[in-house]
């Protein structure tokens, strides 16, 4: 994102008449900023501090809710442990996974079009409680992937009623779309200049050593701006633990998207709920600038 | 050396239709689940129902449950009248009216507003152009969860909750800085020479925008429009924390409410339910492929 430049020849020139109507352009986005994004930002700020009832006025309680979220509340720190698995699990599983295929996909055959767009089709899903139902029946204790563990002579695997499975059931719902980053991965690796990967193979480099030292700098800030954009969603998942175990069982699948639902609009415990959503907001910041920092090392701008 | 490759040919084939296969699987399963009764659906490792050819087909389709659904959905195009409209709240009918008068409305909005931001950006040398497109970028990251709850006691003061406002205002004031920053990196590659003689012409800035750069950049916003229409069609958070009443219920959230509202659950009725919920993005994706890979293309390309 550092990259972002204004073109050098606009630099020159100094602001004209023409150009303070940018300003009537920008008033949707600016005055949308001030009121949709600044100020519920700074409020829920405010409200972490606060006991908050929805419908009565906020009073200062300062830390309260703080300490009480990490001292007092063993869901929290259970929904903490359940969002952090899962997306230890989802932004790694499906960066590889949508690289990989990526890179297999990466080459001339007849009908590989179509290879795309079917490994693309699950994408479009998204958080669609549609697929979570799905997901649910598909994994149910009678559904047709026990019947076919069954069938191969394995006991029935409780995917939704043992705690061990539930979470990382969800996680394959997740890693199951992959398609977009898929996508995202072809269009960048079609961007390598091909004279980069002769001059390798001049060099002696076998395949895998291409990869390394070719292919990965070459689509570095690709594969950077995937890993933030599906941290940042990763961490809010709700949908698909809201919609199949509920958060159970054992609140094994109790993310911190449920919890701050549950909190917020169904305890209405406002304050509450705010403070942890800065939590989250928290780890992402802190997870953003640990990546941006360790991304100088491997993650080129060059071009 | 021949022989080699073209066993590494069929090696490809057989992987790529293996990876599919089991992408698509919960899809085909999803299908012909919807035309299964629940012995059928649970229990059994055959993924084609019974009753699927000839007159077998029709006469289920009577008589069913899931059937009746999608008589029922037929109906929406031959009779559009309120006596169906008002059958109560689990018709899907109202649902699907319900998200189609929350996504387009939203779908159209985003296109106007963040057309009209990212020229605004794109097109215009500002004072602090560099701290509002940082601001636009520091959005992109912010999480969703953080702003909703002010923005649910915003909205609940005004009135808004229970209605289609907090989707369709923030649409208009582009919210949503994932569009406008998408619309800015397609505009920018738009040769400027285009909009400037145009300017030297005597045309005004908004007659640029309207006559020689919207028509080039009907792909992108064909692209935008796509991806915002699947995102809050798909949307179940903000749904559910917006919408209270089962009248204004949109699929996503009526699909929870069969989930939940019945103690025995019909899961080929279900699995119909689901079929027909993911129908329009199935039908959007294969009418306007093109626009799906270009859009996810452009958007992760310059950044």
């Amino acid at each position: 994102m550092s990259s972002v430049s204004i073109p050098r020849r606009m630099k020159r020139r100094k602001y004209t008449r023409r150009d303070s109507q940018a300003y009537l352009y920008l008033a949707p986005w600016v005055i949308g900023f001030f009121l949709l994004q600044f100020y519920p930002f700074v409020m829920s700020l405010v409200y972490s501090f606060c006991n908050y009832q929805l419908g009565t006025t906020p009073v200062f309680n300062g830390l309260d809710n703080y300490v009480r979220l990490f001292t007092r509340d063993a869901d929290f720190i259970r929904s903490l442990r359940a969002t952090g698995i899962f997306t230890v699990a989802v932004v790694p599983g499906k960066l590889i996974l949508s690289l990989a295929v990526a890179m297999f996909l990466n080459r001339e055959m007849k009908g590989i079009n179509l290879a795309r767009t079917v490994y693309y089709i699950p994408s479009l899903f998204g958080g669609s409680v549609a697929v979570s139902v799905l997901w649910k029946i598909l994994f149910q204790d009678n559904g047709i992937i026990n019947a076919w563990i069954n069938a191969l002579g394995f006991q029935t695997v409780q995917f939704w009623g043992d705690p061990r499975y539930a979470l990382g059931t969800i996680c394959s719902l997740e890693i199951w779309q992959f398609g977009s980053s898929m996508v995202m991965f072809l269009a960048a690796l079609k961007q390598v200049p091909r004279s980069l990967y002769e001059a390798a193979s001049i060099d002696g480099a076998g395949a895998w050593s291409k990869f390394w030292h070719v292919t990965i700098p070459q689509i570095s800030p690709i594969i950077f701006f995937n890993m933030i954009m599906q941290t940042i969603q990763a961490l809010q998942n709700f949908t698909s633990s809201s919609v199949i175990t509920n958060g159970g069982p054992l609140k094994s699948t109790y993310v911190l998207g449920l919890k701050l639902y549950k909190e917020a609009f169904t305890n209405f415990k406002m304050g509450y709920a705010s403070a942890i959503s800065w939590v989250m907001f928290l780890i992402i910041m802190v997870v953003t600038l640990l990546l941006f920092r360790f991304s100088s090392a491997w993650v080129s701008y060059d071009d | 050396m021949k022989k080699k490759t073209v066993a590494n040919t069929i090696f490809s084939y057989l992987l790529i239709i293996l990876i599919g296969m089991i992408l698509i699987f919960p899809i085909v399963w999803m299908f012909c689940a919807a035309f299964k009764t629940n012995e059928e659906i649970f229990g059994s490792t055959g993924i084609l129902p019974r009753a699927w050819t000839g007159e077998g087909f029709r006469v289920w389709l009577a008589e069913n449950e899931g059937g009746g659904f999608w008589q029922y959905f037929g109906s929406l195009f031959h009779n559009f009248s309120e006596s169906w409209l008002g059958t109560g709240r689990n018709s899907y009918a109202v649902f699907f009216w319900n998200s189609f008068k929350l996504v387009i409305p939203t779908v159209l909005l985003t296109l106007v507003s963040s057309t009209l931001v990212a020229y605004g950006f794109a097109r215009f040398n500002f004072a602090g152009k560099k701290i509002l497109f940082g601001i636009l970028i520091g959005t992109l990251m912010l999480p969703n969860a953080v702003v909703i709850i002010p923005r649910y006691a915003m909205y609940a003061g005004w009135g808004w909750v229970d209605t289609y406002l907090p989707f369709h205002v923030p649409a208009a004031l582009a919210a949503a800085p994932f569009f406008v920053y998408m619309l800015i990196q397609f505009m920018r590659g738009l040769p400027r020479d285009l909009d400037e003689s145009a300017y030297i012409d005597g045309c005004s800035t908004f007659r640029t925008l309207v006559q020689i750069l919207l028509p080039l950049m009907v792909p992108a916003l064909f692209s935008a429009g796509l991806f915002q229409f699947m995102w809050t069609y798909n949307d179940y958070f903000n749904s559910l924390v917006f919408i209270n009443s089962a009248t204004k219920y949109t699929v996503s959230l009526g699909l929870r409410l069969s989930l939940d509202g019945e103690s025995v659950v019909n899961w080929g009725k279900m699995m119909a339910a689901s079929c027909i919920a993911v129908l329009p993005l199935i039908i959007l994706f294969f009418a306007a492929q093109k626009y799906f890979v270009e859009g996810i293309a452009t958007t992760g390309m310059k950044g």
